[in-house]
């Protein structure tokens, strides 16, 4: 990253360049595949993440037929459930989400919605989307090996994620640890484009506090994904070298097998000290850009300015200063020092008063608004909830007393798939719909996408709030099949029953969504350049979908915030963010 | 877990006095107009390099307090024999301030129009480097030939751990001077390598600072330190 050119190296980009010095790809390969171009590299991510993402939409529908049916199906066994739950975890949470709001959303929109030509490092920008394709091949590779993937769950915990009896532990958790170090690295070089674009790379006029609150959402998330993936880089140093070398940083001394294993003295919970480190913080990197998205979807289909944009700003701050200091609330049943447990449970109940206010801002700008239900709209409402009802659980999870006996039970597990499963998916797909048109330049089919929206929403619903009377009742997590526990009520395995049909219901619903999105690729009508009336630089552009250096010759100038919805007296409900105000002012005037 | 809490501490000071700077009291809903009009909130008058530099810094620093949290934490188990460090890393370190002193004889060189200068100190630098991570597989070698292996004792793995990692940091580092020496040897104006010149030697100020610091753990030097610190803490 020492010397890579970038036009205007300091302080601001010039505003009109000759049409010579604007990156101009040479041939096909430059073009589509090695692209520098932030827009290529961001659906190259996508289009990997969502692939992978698929692979742990399947595995999951397999846990689930295991779940609901236990003993019909005997091409699962109790080692490969444990497979399938680790894999289906640990790409849902880093290699689809991580990678897609920060990799996908992040490349598409940073440049564009700053005013930028493109992110600042396009090669190393570049090298990250290919070192992150390796990490999921060599992820998906551990499907092949002698073994199979690791079955350690996906926190990977030590001792038992390296001994013999875990599956996969030949070349599974060697692959996994790999496979993790290299999506960090990748991460970090994608990172530091999409912090220093946002630093330096504004164009004229776009100060920090005209940022729309998508670019804040994200610009937070990177700053603390790359404070946070540094520790699980670490601990998957650490274990590898457990693993491969015979070190004891985290095997404590035991028997395996019947005989004193070659390991000793080290500490299992400075693994989880370290995995929680960067997990928690993992969730609000997956929650803040989210938040912002969601907040320019409510603002742009209500037709109104999102209510306190400065209490939003300073909210997602604070969300992602606290989010370091409550990682230990995983850990409540660990077996570390217990008052410690005390304190995280505070800090972990602070963190709900910035996410407090900031639905409280969503449902204002709610209040009274030019609502139009939309495909965006309907799934941006439908994260409200979701995330609302996820985080009135953690609430309950959050507290020491409430949160051990509920700990590995399904509580916990329809509470984190509320929060961080169902509520940030409900924001990608409302995303795309919302960005298609931007993307492609045709609009979606708006019965299929309908029909996607309510079937998932209901259908989540249907999934995981069951999933927490369960999890009441005292049924486990990971466990293959509960067989004849006298605490678990046989209508439990009807619930169960019940809640695969739903899930396998809602997961086929996708393919309406895949479908539509290729359908209307090819037949889908043309958007034009604004079809939401939207007032983000992103709309403006020259050419829908934009060229090569976003905006012609000349770079937009800025003039005011991005959310001036239904101002009153203005001839439009909006007013684009680089409208001079002396053309309001004439359209005003012509209006009156 | 105490270091990486206190490195985020200053990281979140540096972070909020920035934001102070950034007008984030302002009402932007109010505010009509070109940029010009308001004060603050335009891009860093820095290069986009320099700022990526330290941002990755900021990266390359979480990632080595966080070893050294892991560090702390691993040492007070009862197994932890501490290593004898080899006389050789004295050696060591000693190069390595050279090449630092190499790197930054060469920045100032370049402010000076001096093109030799730069060049020979780029060299110099480059030189001192590889001595010095040569000089570590060296020590390297004698610990293992002294039965001091990997695996025999968490101290030992600590060691070859953090002497690896830093010597990757220095050896990514060395691409970077490659490639600008290169630029430099083609001919390429002074003016155009100013900034590449000075961002290797703020890097390699960097991994000195880091040696140090490990150094000091691996030694044991700073142990006093540290217990006083906890007992602040405490």
């Amino acid at each position: 990253m020492v010397d890579i050119p970038y036009e205007g190296i300091a302080g601001t980009p010039p505003a009109e360049v000759p049409d010579v010095e604007l990156y101009h790809p040479r041939s096909w390969w430059t073009r589509y595949v090695f692209s520098q171009d932030a827009k290529v590299i961001a659906i190259q991510y996508s289009l990997t993440a969502s692939a992978i993402g698929l692979v742990a939409l399947v595995l999951s529908w397999l846990m689930r037929l295991q779940l609901g049916f236990p003993g019909t199906f005997s091409f699962i066994d109790a080692n490969q459930y444990l497979q399938f739950i680790t894999m289906h975890g640990m790409i849902m949470v880093i290699y689809l989400l991580t990678a897609l709001f920060l990799g996908g959303f992040g490349n598409y929109l940073i440049p564009l919605m700053v005013g930028a030509r493109d992110m600042v490092f396009p090669y190393v920008n570049m090298l990250s989307y290919w070192v992150y394709l390796l990490a999921v091949l060599v992820l998906a590779s551990t499907f092949f090996v002698p073994g199979g993937p690791t079955g350690a769950g996906w926190t990977l915990y030590p001792p038992q994620a390296i001994l013999s009896g875990t599956p996969g532990q030949d070349w599974g958790i060697i692959l996994m640890m790999s496979s993790l170090i290299l999506f960090i690295i990748g991460f970090t070089m994608g990172g530091l484009n999409y912090v220093v674009t946002v630093l330096q790379a504004r164009t004229r006029g776009m100060t920090l506090m005209r940022l729309p609150l998508t670019v804040w959402g994200i610009f937070t998330a990177t700053v603390m994904a790359l404070l946070a993936f540094p520790a699980l880089f670490v601990a998957s140093v650490m274990l590898l070298l457990d693993r491969l070398l015979g070190t004891s940083f985290f095997m404590p001394s035991l028997v395996e097998m019947g005989q004193l294993s070659k390991y000793g003295g080290g500490s299992p919970l400075l693994f989880q000290h370290l995995f929680w480190f960067f997990g928690h913080p993992e969730v609000y990197i997956v929650a803040l850009p989210a938040f912002g998205i969601v907040s320019d979807l409510i603002s742009t289909h209500a037709r109104k300015n999102i209510f306190g944009y400065r209490m939003m700003v300073w909210a997602i701050v604070a969300i992602g200063a606290l989010s370091f200091i409550v990682w230990a609330h995983h850990m409540y049943v660990s077996g570390m020092f217990p008052q410690f447990g005390y304190f995280f449970a505070t800090t972990t109940l602070i963190i709900a008063i910035p996410t407090a206010i900031k639905v409280y801002n969503w449902v204002l700008t709610l209040w009274r608004g030019d609502i139009h239900l939309r495909v965006p709209m309907l799934f941006a409402l439908g994260f409200i909830i979701t995330f609302v009802n996820g985080g009135l659980t953690g609430l309950f999870l959050g507290n020491v007393v409430v949160d051990v006996p509920l700990s590995d039970t399904m509580f916990v597990v329809a509470h984190f798939h509320m929060v961080m499963g169902v509520a940030p998916i409900m924001v990608v797909l409302g995303a795309i719909y919302h960005w298609y048109p931007k993307v492609t330049g045709r609009m979606y089919n708006d019965a299929l996408g309908k029909f996607h929206f309510w079937v998932t929403f209901l259908g989540a619903y249907l999934i995981f709030f069951p999933m927490h009377y369960l999890g009441l009742l005292g049924v486990p997590r990971r466990y293959f099949e509960l067989g004849d526990t006298s605490f678990i009520p046989s209508s439990a395995h009807s619930l169960n029953a019940f809640i695969s049909v739903v899930a396998l219901t809602v997961g086929f619903s996708q393919m309406v969504f895949l479908f539509n999105l290729a359908w209307s690729l090819f037949k889908g009508e043309a958007s034009g350049g604004n079809p939401w009336r939207a007032t983000t630089l992103e709309w403006q552009t020259p050419e829908t979908p934009p060229g090569h250096g976003n905006w012609g010759k000349e770079l937009p100038v800025v003039y005011r915030w991005a959310y001036d919805y239904s101002v009153p007296g203005a001839a439009e409900d909006f007013i684009p963010q680089n409208q001079p105000p002396h053309a309001t002012q004439l359209i005003q005037g012509a209006a009156s | 877990m105490s270091a990486i809490i206190l490195f985020l501490a200053v990281l979140a000071v540096i972070a909020g006095w920035w934001l102070s700077q950034q007008r984030l009291t302002a009402k932007p809903w109010l505010e009509e107009g070109p940029a010009g009009d308001f004060p603050g909130g335009d891009a860093m008058t820095w290069p986009a390099a320099k700022v990526g530099l330290g941002v990755f810094l900021a990266v390359a620093s979480a990632l080595f307090v966080l070893f050294i949290s892991a560090y702390s934490m691993r040492m007070d188990v009862a197994d932890w024999r501490t290593l004898p460090v080899p006389r050789l890393l004295w050696f060591n370190t000693g190069v390595l301030i050279l090449s630092s002193v190499a790197l930054q004889w060469s920045y100032v060189a370049a402010y000076r129009d001096d093109a030799e200068g730069v060049m020979i100190g780029l060299l110099a630098g480059g030189a001192a480097a590889v001595i010095f991570l040569g000089g570590q597989l060296l020590a390297w070698q004698q610990l293992g030939a002294a039965g001091y292996f990997v695996a025999s004792n968490p101290a030992n793995s600590f060691f070859y751990l953090l002497t690896a990692v830093h010597g990757l940091h220095l050896t990514g580092g060395l691409v970077a001077l490659g490639r600008t020496s290169t630029k430099m040897w083609r001919g390429a104006g002074i003016a155009d390598m100013r900034l590449s010149v000075e961002l290797c030697a703020i890097y390699w100020h960097f991994l000195l600072l880091v040696w140090l610091v490990l150094l000091g753990l691996l030694t044991g030097w700073t142990d006093d330190f540290v217990n006083i610190c906890r007992r602040l803490l405490s």
